[in-house]
């Protein structure tokens, strides 16, 4: 294992959050802020409480998630598809690292961000609502494995996309709507039944249900379940980055 | 001694039908200077490509210090400096993170001392703190150079080097790239300037479609390959080679006032003594004579041409 190889991979995508700190971490920060304002405060001192939680508080997990699904895919697409772009992806592609490196390097770079970014929003929350977390220990787990899941799906992202316009293509049309659909601001328990069985395709349901758990104690689904589906699309976009370096899709001529 | 880079019958198709390369062997000494030389869309580019990992490969084997550049990637390229003919940079890094940057990329310790020898080789080190984005286009070529030495390589590979790099800078990479031979790294680089080849390699291979032509010692190629033409600027316009002068290898040029005589250096007898009696005997007189060694760009567009 070449460690250095992915230490510098590493530290140069930190390098570049640090030097778009405004874009990268006060934007979100702010952005979220405004959920808490509008949705927390504004409409949801007139919201009854959910299951025992008041609403300013319910929607703290699936604000939190929000900002990890988006900022981890942007920022991993982005990574991985700069180089590529202005072309100095030639010198990872000649360097003596294996695939399992460079992954290592920029998604653990994208994820480590996205986590600081849950972290930062958390605590900000805390400012405006009242927070309990019941199970520190899998408000974690949660945290970091759906960073990393969606690193690598930005990753992914990155390495297919040909344009610019390719890279907003799948966080605007797909994960930002998913997300919404998801039960970020509501649980999936108020919807029609016919409606809650489509809600049962959208993976951000057990990915925001798993995670209010943890903090609260209540879930849409079992936390099992959203558990495995977490790892099931970990393991589903790991299997397919092992096939894009496989064949050197997009990669390699 | 066994050869640094070894390439046996390497093919690279893209598609069904379209052969990049058509079963390269080559093999490139330790120590030397390798030039490839070939057109534009040759395969210069690919090839190297191969050797460093960015191209996969279609059929063939390659070893690089006796490691295969598939199976044991990591021996082989750790081998490798690879600077290639576009310029492609961070710009918003600045020189020393970039180097740095390049060092770790290929598992190297840290080793600022080494960093600063090589910037200051490249004449780099008062811009180790700019911005990549501020620099000339020479500086961000050097930059690019001194990236592929950050991790001392014992194989540099320079893709068109000078390649729009003015006339004094391009002296001044030829210096850096002696310079850098004379310390041990076998370099290998592809132009289309045949000065620059002429000027800098000791060996020369010659690609063209996808086929390495021919390979050899520059010096052995001049000589081998040189022709010497005489040029006669002649008092009288002729209309035809007269049938006297038949037995020489004559053409006519300039509208008939001119004679060009072409022979070969190597061969015992130029014929030359033997021309201007037979030139005197058919009343044939000239103002004035000069004589032109073919050069090896000549040597290269007939080779090219042959094989079109």
């Amino acid at each position: 294992m070449n460690w250095r190889a992915a230490a510098a991979i590493y530290k140069f995508e930190m390098a570049r959050t640090g030097r778009t700190l405004l874009q990268s971490i006060v934007s979100p920060v702010i952005s979220t802020s405004l959920y808490f304002v509008v949705f927390g405060a504004a409409i949801g001192s007139r919201i009854t409480e959910i299951e025992g939680v008041n609403y300013g508080a319910f929607i703290v997990p699936g604000l939190i998630m929000l900002t990890l699904l988006t900022q981890s895919t942007a920022n991993a697409s982005f990574g991985i598809y700069f180089p590529k772009f202005v072309g100095t992806i030639y010198e990872i592609l000649s360097a003596p690292i294996s695939p399992m490196e460079i992954v290592v390097g920029y998604v653990g770079a994208a994820a480590s961000k996205s986590i600081i970014l849950g972290l930062i929003i958390l605590a900000t929350a805390g400012f405006f609502v009242p927070l309990q977390i019941l199970h520190p220990f899998w408000m974690i787990a949660f945290l970091v494995l759906t960073a990393v899941t969606f690193s690598l799906l930005g990753f992914i992202i990155g390495i297919w996309a040909d344009g610019f316009e390719q890279l907003q293509f799948i966080p605007l049309l797909i994960i930002t709507p998913l997300t919404f659909l998801g039960g970020t601001f509501y649980s999936v328990n108020v919807l029609s039944p016919v409606w809650q069985t489509i809600a049962l395709f959208n993976p951000i349901v057990y990915l925001v249900s798993g995670f209010r758990w943890s903090f609260y104690g209540i879930a849409d689904v079992g936390v099992g379940v959203s558990l495995g589906m977490t790892l099931l699309f970990l393991f589903t976009c790991l299997g397919v980055v092992w096939w894009i370096f496989h064949t050197g899709y997009r990669l390699k001529r | 001694m066994s050869p640094i880079i070894s390439v046996s019958g390497l093919t690279k198709t893209y598609g069904s039908d379209f052969h990049a390369l058509r079963t390269i062997n080559l093999e490139i000494n330790r120590g030397e200077i390798f030039a490839l030389l070939g057109p534009n869309g040759a395969g210069k580019t690919t090839l190297i490509g191969i050797i460093c990992g960015i191209v996969n490969p279609s059929q063939g084997k390659i070893t690089v210090g006796g490691h295969d550049i598939i199976r044991d990637y990591r021996a082989a390229r750790s081998l490798i400096g690879l600077v290639p003919q576009e310029l492609a940079t961070d710009s918003f890094e600045t020189v020393w993170a970039t180097v740095s940057f390049s060092r770790g990329l290929f598992g190297k310790k840290a080793d600022p001392a080494h960093l600063e020898k090589v910037l200051k080789d490249l004449s780099l080190w008062d811009k180790k703190d700019s911005k990549i984005l501020t620099l000339s286009g020479g500086m961000k070529r050097r930059v690019m150079i001194a990236k592929a030495l950050a991790h001392e390589p014992s194989v540099l590979f320079l893709d068109e080097p000078t390649a729009g790099v003015d006339v004094e800078l391009r002296k001044d990479m030829w210096e850096m790239v002696r310079a850098l031979r004379a310390s041990g790294v076998t370099i290998v680089l592809t132009t289309h300037y045949i000065e620059e080849a002429e000027e800098m390699a000791d060996r020369i291979g010659v690609i063209n479609k996808g086929e390495i032509v021919l390979v050899e010692q520059k010096a052995e190629l001049m000589r081998k390959l040189g022709r010497k033409q005489m040029t006669l600027h002649l008092k009288t316009k002729l209309d035809m080679i007269p049938a006297a002068l038949a037995a020489h290898n004559l053409t006519l040029a300039d509208q008939g006032r001119e004679l060009i005589y072409t022979y070969d250096t190597q061969s015992g007898r130029t014929g030359i003594t033997a021309l201007l009696d037979d030139l005197g005997a058919a009343g044939i007189s000239f103002n004035d004579l000069h004589t032109t060694q073919s050069s090896l760009e000549d040597i290269f567009v007939d080779l090219v041409r042959q094989r079109s």
